[in-house]
């Protein structure tokens, strides 16, 4: 999927011989990936988890109601939810921020993350 | 063969990569008989790549910048990590290991999941230098080329001010355990052997530093040790800079109210000498004894980062592009994390942040197609007060195309206290943020 993607981008680049810049925009309509949202969903990621599956009891992202996570983010920017910390980066958040990262979370599948097995730390470590 | 594949450009070096490896196919057997671990091949193998990006530091930022260009390329770029330690053991955390709630062991990993999960090959070896120009990276036991490099080294210290620290028998005594590890443990160590009435006396160096709130929080960690069990020790702060650096308002009342006439916290204090057989040490205004001494050194870009040429600020930072973190110095050459100038805090939940925007912007122009040109994104930092309770720094940070920075967006702050509700969402932190950069 993303190989075909790939060659008929670079096929684009060859045969139209522009320069890299020139051909961005045409290429943002082959590539599959909103970046800044896909990028802005992963920063969730330190207490959601990774694609939004969350461990430890938070909330789980993935697979989340569209409908559901704009109501929980817009009531924390607008101050109407309390919380701990969501309020803080529900406000630095645009709507339609929001509203996009309430489209790619409810797409992610959910999946049973996992966690790293602790370890004894050896000998050699700094 | 640059007929055979329409894809090759005058610029690019997409289908030299698979050259080079053949090119340099002693260096590559080499490799893969030295380090049996590059488990990524076979996997690799099954189709074409695009090209390999090397990264440097196995850590927040290099580990997670490693996984999600191969999530995000769907496989179609070779990543290949050199890291010389053989575990990962998170900083984030670490302060509980002094206060006593966390063993050391809590919150050591291996990687094993993440070559496994991803296809990330694994190089365990250390830096010795990086040839800019020819795009190779030296070390101990080996070379390897690389189409793109990410380098995430940390921070390394400064000891030019305080050269008797150097050493690793002076850190023996007078460890700056700010690298998670057998300092940590020593500390730990030192605090339990201490006499109730003796003092521990930590360092802060000035700004910037890893992990601004850390300091203080280690304070507290130490403070609450001594008051349940020590109760006539002290926890003495000599900070270089002139107030808290960070949650100065939570971090000024959890010292006055929970740890009142335990810690005495002097700002304005630059360490100037130490005398480490006798822990004394000498600021610009004082002279102080200690029982167990913690002095946490000024601090700079991880040595890869210097090796490149790449600390252009101060001479201890690496400037960089914030929509790729490509050095502004070095082409093909990204940094990420603490080693990064930027006014953004160094913390773990950051050093990912970047890691992530980097690793998109990497996948997207080895694909000769532009990055994200508005990046947005978070970072919550928890520090605990006691073993149970903590608070928060939280941020959405969002670039700024006219000043080409990132800028901190409305709404972000701190706690209006610490609490153990918070304390349960630090621990949740650890646990998520862990799995995401570790599995």
């Amino acid at each position: 999927m993303i190989n075909k993607k790939l060659v008929s981008s670079f096929i684009l680049i060859s045969s139209a011989a522009l320069p890299i810049l020139s051909i961005a925009a045409e290429d943002i309509v082959l590539s599959a990936p909103n970046l800044h949202i896909r990028t802005l969903a992963a920063s969730c990621a330190a207490c959601h988890g990774s694609n939004g599956n969350a461990l430890a009891g938070n909330a789980v992202l993935a697979g989340m109601d569209k409908n559901h996570f704009i109501t929980q983010m817009l009531a924390f920017k607008n101050g109407d939810k309390p919380a701990t910390v969501m309020h803080r980066h529900a406000k630095g958040l645009q709507v339609n921020e929001i509203n996009q990262l309430a489209e790619y979370f409810s797409a992610q599948k959910p999946i049973l993350a996992i966690s790293p097995k602790a370890q004894k730390l050896q000998a050699d470590h700094d | 063969m640059t007929k055979s594949k329409p894809y090759m450009t005058n610029q690019n070096t997409i289908g030299n990569s698979r050259r080079d490896f053949i090119k340099t196919a002693g260096v590559a057997g080499l490799l893969i008989s030295s380090y049996p671990l590059i488990s990524g091949c076979a996997v690799n193998n099954q189709k074409p790549t695009i090209g390999r990006v090397v990264v440097i530091g196995g850590g927040y930022a290099g580990a997670t910048a490693a996984k999600y260009i191969r999530m995000w390329s769907a496989n179609s770029i070779e990543v290949v990590v050199i890291e010389k330690s053989s575990q990962f053991v998170s900083c984030p955390l670490s302060n509980l290991v002094l206060g006593g709630s966390k063993s050391i062991n809590d919150l050591t990993f291996g990687y094993d999941l993440l070559q496994k999960n991803h296809g990330v090959q694994w190089v365990h070896d250390e830096v010795t230098a990086i040839d800019v120009a020819n795009k190779k990276v030296t070390m101990k036991r080996g070379e390897i080329r690389y189409d793109r490099l990410i380098i995430a080294p940390g921070v390394d210290f400064i000891y030019d001010t305080l050269p008797n620290l150097q050493s690793a028998e002076a850190q023996q005594t007078a460890p700056h355990a700010w690298h998670a590890g057998w300092q940590t443990v020593n500390l730990r160590k030192q605090l339990e052997s201490i006499p109730n009435g003796g003092s521990f006396v930590m360092s802060i160096p000035k700004e910037p530093y890893r992990c601004p709130p850390g300091p203080y929080e280690r304070a507290c960690q130490v403070a609450s040790y001594f008051k349940k069990h020590k109760p006539n020790s002290k926890v003495i702060v000599l900070d270089a800079n002139p107030e808290i650096t960070s949650k100065k308002g939570l971090f000024s009342k959890v010292f006055a109210e929970n740890y009142a006439g335990i810690i005495d916290y002097r700002p304005n204090n630059v360490v100037m000498e130490v005398d480490i057989a006798n822990k004394i040490v000498k600021t610009d205004f004082e002279t102080v004894s200690a029982d167990v001494l913690n002095i946490i050194p000024p601090q700079r870009a991880g040595k890869p980062a210097l090796m490149a040429g790449l600390n252009n600020i101060d001479k201890r930072w690496c400037e960089v592009d914030f929509l790729t973190y490509e050095s502004k110095l070095a082409p093909n050459i990204h940094v990420i994390g603490d080693s990064v100038s930027a006014a953004l805090p160094k913390s773990a939940h950051m050093a990912t942040s970047q890691a992530r925007v980097c690793a998109s912007a990497i996948v997207e122009l080895m694909q000769h197609r532009t990055p994200d040109p508005s990046p947005v994104f978070a970072n919550t930092c928890y520090s605990y007060v006691d073993d149970k309770q903590a608070m928060h720094v939280a941020n959405v940070y969002r670039y700024d195309a006219e000043k080409r920075i990132m800028r901190s967006a409305e709404g972000g702050g701190v706690s209006l206290k610490p609490s153990e509700l918070e304390g349960q969402y630090a621990g949740a932190w650890a646990i998520n943020i862990w799995s995401d950069v570790l599995t």
